[in-house]
């Protein structure tokens, strides 16, 4: 099976080898010193400016900016469609998933390939590519620009490869004998598959459903082309920002990243506790 | 015995059915959508572009193109070079040694990945415009412009494409332990030479597969090159910057062709880094 | 009869797993399926149990034809080596599964799960997950698993192989004690001969496919049919082209009877309380002899040592015909 080019089952980790880990030598603490201050440079200070723009008027100007019934629309629908895709892909994905393990067909493996196509594609390209069939001149007659089903079926796109990833490794070594025991206690397929199988696959798909959110909430570049951007309507958190920025609203831009921001961050944390824990169930 | 137990071989009307489903499902999203493009890049439905290979070929060698694909191919390698540097270093630190806030920085070196394209623009934006970034006035005073020129979206390509190389090292590095890298010190070698003999050697799979990664990541950032570029034709126009603007400028064609050049160099990527990953799995 | 096991016919492309096996099984034996790993002896297990299909013959399960039957109506209980216990499910929910799916009244599963859970001594874990047991705990816990939906048949497919040298043998006896006290038709897989002479009342030896023998644990140990399960039941050397139990060989050092033959002590080493001797004889065969470490000294046996050597009267000897797998 590949997994090209798709999340892993979650963040790197890093779980304590057992011979070492050794103390900081003087050429690795030198090493360390500069990635700490590349990194710095690179992601967390520029991170902290956003925090700091955003802070900079006071809890009522950033308040006030996301309370604007404007950017409030675009938060809300943000939020309703990243949740729409995330409810769809937990289970089209865990399907999806399902047949690529247990099934076996001529092509099977090119439709493996095809899971990874989404990721690898630039997003911008990803767009067009939705366009090509379901934009302006459509083959099959279908116009999803400026529609917030364009903005759905986008989001749908690009977030495909996560639960499908997350899950497929886990469905691959979860061990027969647990379901020839199921089948030898009296339990049907339909009932070994809800009561042993897809409990085991949960935390897989909560990783790969959290991952898919995330990605979601954050979109931009496979929108630009699709979303029509109008207030209101089908204008989104992404590209809400570019709006503001554009128009020379920093601290506008600053508190509407700081959300996204704060999604990314939840994301992560209940990730690496979610992986810890079922490392520990064993 | 190695045969496929009976119990997943049943097959009822249900496997038919999810089989059929998916097989819809992704045709449906991506196969058919895909095999548009490539119909499109060949054969435009703009009234007056002319179809075929040769006319795509020539769309390519327009000057704005070659200009925005050598961008790209620039971003994107100092990007993966910084990237690949770092990423080994970082990972080597986080597995092979103990210091305070190991894990804190183990759980923030993903942060990139997850952060929105455009938040990451902004940040940089933030923190290094000449006009209002943190630093952005001390920077001018000595000379130095990041925000609206090639350095800044080498940073921008850099950001997003971050954790790709660390995300495949370290559970590698994990895995092989360090007993070789302790008998090799004890028979004398000192770190580089145990690093170049013993720790490269087993890593060098995975560290291929997460450079193709990143390059490939690299080559199709739009979001955050887009708010640190200027943007235009000749002055940080990108191949995904100049696939929007030819869109929305009713250039289709063009679009298509540089779109289709970034889906090859995609597939590309999926077919290398499948051909990497064999090597490993055979171990 | 409770099992009735007819013509069993089983292959995987080229390999043939089983070959024409017919076996009997009596209500409330404890039975034992004995033989080298690849002789097909889990195979018949998994198609007793309807885990696999035969290619032909059929199964009997208390009187009535199960050939057909699909694993869920067969009413078996399956143990298997690697517990298969369900991981997210509490040890007293992995009990209640299958009373569960039989959708018997809340009150009768909880009575039943806590009687279980005593029998198997897993009572005060009853709301742990399975990942906090150990080992011996684990199976423990998928024997009362099966046990819970009361089974025709219980199957054990090399139960204790998973475990450790001590905990297997703790396993065993308690086994044959909840046996006793349970007294279910029960079948349990094992490549082990002395797990085997030790707990079953009845040894079916399966190697390459087919039957060799079914006896009682004693049957097979003094009258075995063949080489092969001599050979499969303990340890043996070849005496005058027979195979003979080395302690059954008696070893002089004066040519005391006419049908001694002569050899010399080539190897002479100290095992425990025993002693074992390597003797070449004159006709070229490497003989094993045991004997108490006090009657090897009392020889004086050494390296070099000219000695005489024949099967001791009364002992049972089988032709060699073939290799010895064992």
């Amino acid at each position: 099976m590949t997994d090209v080019l798709a999340p892993p089952a979650g963040p790197a980790r890093t779980r304590r080898p057992s011979g070492g880990p050794f103390r900081l030598s003087t050429a690795s603490g030198i090493g360390l010193g500069i990635g700490l201050v590349w990194f710095s440079i690179l992601v967390l200070l520029p991170l902290a400016a956003v925090v700091g723009a955003a802070a900079a008027g006071g809890w009522s100007a950033f308040a006030g900016t996301l309370t604007d019934p404007q950017t409030f629309a675009a938060l809300r629908l943000t939020v309703v469609e990243a949740v729409l895709v995330t409810v769809v892909n937990a289970v089209i994905g865990t399907v999806v998933a399902w047949v690529l393990v247990r099934d076996d067909f001529v092509g099977k493996r090119l439709l493996d390939v095809v899971i990874d196509i989404p990721f690898a594609l630039p997003t911008i390209v990803a767009g067009l590519v939705l366009l090509s069939l379901y934009g302006p001149d459509s083959p099959v007659g279908f116009n999803i620009v400026n529609t917030r089903t364009g903005i759905f079926l986008a989001l749908l796109f690009v977030t495909l490869p996560f639960v499908v990833r997350t899950v497929q490794p886990v469905l691959l070594e979860i061990e027969v004998e647990a379901e020839e025991a199921a089948a030898s206690l009296g339990a049907s397929r339909f009932t070994t598959f809800r009561r042993v199988i897809l409990p085991s696959l949960v935390p897989a798909i909560t990783a790969g459903s959290s991952l898919g959110f995330a990605r979601a909430i954050s979109e931009f570049g496979s929108l630009v082309l699709i979303s029509g951007n109008t207030p209101y309507r089908t204008e989104v958190a992404s590209l809400k920002i570019l709006k503001f920025l554009e128009g020379d609203n920093q601290a506008g831009a600053a508190a509407v990243a700081v959300l996204l921001l704060l999604v990314a961050v939840v994301v992560i944390v209940g990730l690496d506790i979610l992986s810890r824990r079922v490392a520990r169930r064993g | 015995m190695a045969e496929v137990k009976e119990i997943r071989q049943h097959k009822s009307a249900v496997t038919y059915l999810l089989r059929f489903f998916v097989i819809g499902y992704l045709f449906v999203l991506v196969v058919w959508p895909l095999s548009e493009v490539v119909q499109r890049t060949f054969a435009p439905v703009e009234p007056d572009a002319a179809g075929g290979f040769g006319a795509f070929l020539e769309r390519l060698q327009d000057p704005s193109v070659t200009y925005a694909f050598g961008l790209t191919i620039t971003c994107a390698f100092w990007a993966v070079l910084i990237n690949t540097v770092f990423g080994l270093g970082i990972s080597l630190l986080l597995v092979r040694y103990d210091f305070p806030g190991r894990r804190i920085l183990s759980v923030l070196i993903d942060l990139p990945m997850s952060v929105s394209p455009v938040v990451v623009g902004l940040a940089l934006v933030l923190a290094y415009s000449s006009g209002s970034g943190w630093f952005g006035e001390g920077l001018e005073s000595v000379g130095i412009f990041i925000i609206g020129s090639t350095p800044g979206m080498v940073m921008a390509t850099a950001f997003v494409s971050l954790p790709l190389v660390i995300r495949e090292i370290i559970p590698v590095l994990e895995e092989i332990g360090t007993d070789s890298e302790l008998a090799a010190s004890s028979l004398g070698a000192n770190a580089w030479q145990t690093f170049r003999r013993i720790t490269l050697p087993s890593i060098k799979w995975a560290l291929a597969y997460g450079v193709v990664l990143s390059l490939a990541r690299s080559l199709g950032e739009f979001g955050a090159v887009k708010i640190v570029s200027p943007g235009a034709e000749f002055r940080g126009e990108t191949a995904t910057l100049l696939i929007q603007n030819r869109y929305t400028n009713y250039d289709e064609s063009s679009a298509y062709a540089a779109a289709f050049v970034l889906v090859l160099a995609a597939v590309l990527a999926l077919v290398v880094v499948t051909f990497i990953r064999r090597p490993e799995d055979r171990t | 009869m409770s099992i009735e096991i007819s013509g069993i016919n089983k292959s995987y492309g080229d390999f043939v797993a089983l070959q024409d096996i017919n076996v009997s099984l009596p209500t409330g034996q404890l039975t034992a399926l004995l033989g080298p790993s690849g002789g097909g002896k889990s195979t018949l297990l998994r198609i007793i149990a309807g885990l696999d299909t035969a290619d032909s013959g059929t199964i009997t399960i208390e009187g009535s034809d199960a050939t057909a039957l699909p694993p869920q109506k067969r009413n078996v209980g399956f143990v298997f080596q690697h517990y298969a216990v369900f991981k997210h499910m509490t040890v007293a929910k992995n009990v209640a599964f299958g009373l569960e799916i039989r959708k018997r009244p809340k009150a009768e599963v909880t009575r039943r799960v806590q009687e279980l859970l005593e029998l198997v001594h897993l009572a005060q874990f009853s709301h742990r997950l399975p990942s906090q047991l150990s080992g011996g705990q684990r199976q423990r816990l998928a024997l009362a698993r099966a046990l819970a939906v009361e089974p025709t048949v219980l199957l054990l497919d090399e139960p204790f192989g998973a475990l450790d040298a001590q905990v297997r043998k703790e396993l065993r006896d308690w086994l044959r004690r909840l046996h006793d006290e349970v007294n279910v038709t029960t079948v349990f897989v094992t490549h082990d001969q002395e797990e085997a002479l030790e707990v079953a009342d009845e040894i079916v030896v399966i190697n390459q496919g087919r039957v060799e023998q079914i006896g009682t644990p004693d049957q097979l140990y003094d009258e075995p049919a063949n080489d092969f399960v001599m050979g499969f039941l303990g340890e043996v050397t070849t005496l005058g082209g027979k195979l003979i139990r080395p302690h059954d060989v008696e070893i002089t050092v004066m040519p005391q009877h006419d049908d001694a033959i002569q050899g010399v002590v080539s190897r002479s080493l100290r095992v425990g309380f025993e002693a074992r001797v390597h003797v070449l004889t004159d006709d070229g065969e490497e003989v094993s002899v045991v004997l108490t470490r006090s009657h090897a000294r009392h020889l004086g046996l050494e390296a070099g040592q000219a000695v005489w050597v024949r099967p001791e009267p009364g002992a049972l000897a089988v032709p060699s015909l073939r290799a010895v797998t064992a």
